[in-house]
């Protein structure tokens, strides 16, 4: 019975939160909304026993890319106004399109009562250490695919954003002056006279 | 008692909200890149509702992957944004097909 209160304010909570992500005027507010969004989220991952990637989620996205989003967002100088254009013409539109998304899944998922029945049941273990054992044992690989996509990421937010001015500067290609480059430039034939007195062998 | 419609439906209203604001905010990218953000985050909830409920360890593992690929995604989007607001000083997205070249 707590489980369902509980479930009933984080799940308020989060539906909230999640409207006023698209709906506010500021995108500093809707930033700071999508936090709220993931802390809740990740109070209900803790009600369904995925102990740690509540953790993570809080660590990861609160802390890590919420806050990225946060800079860029107080960077930028945005006009708010000229990009709500459209918003009250779009809005029955996207609110018709959302109903009959919800209403469809909501009779997808309603329609078997089999995995109603289940309920999650304590790990003895923790479950970090359960999930361990399972991502360095059997999906070792992918954990190595993961780290090259995030260092793939990495180095592409940095080539992508680093200034082509200044001495110490990224390189960057030329492609006309690669276009227009000649063999002649770069390839000299010189002449050398044959030598008369050959000491090779001393 | 909880059940998993419970959770599948919440779910599903939030990956609802994220369409509509998609739909909502179709010029400010910024906002777009959150909708996207929230849409991740209902599917992973769904990953886990099936992982605790159905006691198979791999949905968790599999919200490992999709958080790295979110990650991933929001350092490209967010450069990327930040490269057309220092050349064309607007976060437009009709704007952005002068990037190219």
């Amino acid at each position: 019975m707590t489980d369902l209160v509980f479930f009933y304010i984080f799940a308020a909570v989060l539906i909230i939160s999640g409207i006023r992500v698209v709906t506010a005027k500021n995108p500093v507010h809707s930033v700071l909304f999508l936090i709220l969004a993931f802390i809740t989220s990740s109070c209900l991952w803790m009600m369904l026993h995925a102990e740690f990637l509540s953790i993570i989620l809080i660590l990861v996205y609160v802390g890590a890319v919420m806050v990225l989003f946060l800079f860029v967002v107080m960077m930028l100088d945005v006009d708010v106004e000229t990009m709500r254009k459209g918003f009250w013409k779009n809005l029955p539109l996207a609110i018709i399109l959302a109903v009959v998304v919800v209403v469809e899944m909501v009779m997808v998922v309603s329609h078997k009562p089999q995995l109603t029945a289940q309920q999650p049941i304590p790990a003895t273990i923790p479950n970090s250490n359960l999930l361990g054992a399972e991502l360095y044992v059997n999906y070792s690989y992918p954990v190595e695919l993961a780290s090259i996509i995030l260092l793939l990421g990495f180095v592409v937010a940095v080539a992508l954003t680093l200034r082509n001015t200044g001495k110490s500067s990224a390189k960057y290609q030329n492609i006309p002056a690669q276009v227009k480059v000649k063999s002649s430039d770069r390839f000299k034939m010189v002449k050398i006279p044959p030598s008369t007195d050959s000491k090779v062998g001393e | 008692m909880v059940t998993i419609n419970h959770y599948l439906i919440l779910s599903a209203i939030l990956f609802a909200i994220s369409i509509m604001g998609i739909f909502l905010n179709r010029k400010n990218i910024i906002i777009v890149l959150m909708s996207i953000e929230l849409m991740l985050l209902a599917v992973n909830f769904n990953f886990v509702t099936f992982s605790s409920y159905l006691n198979n360890l791999g949905g968790q593992i599999f919200v490992f992957f999709t958080l790295t690929v979110a990650a991933a995604e929001a350092a490209i989007g967010l450069a990327i944004l930040i490269l057309l607001f220092r050349n064309l000083r607007s976060i437009n997205v009709q704007d952005m097909n002068k990037l190219h070249g």
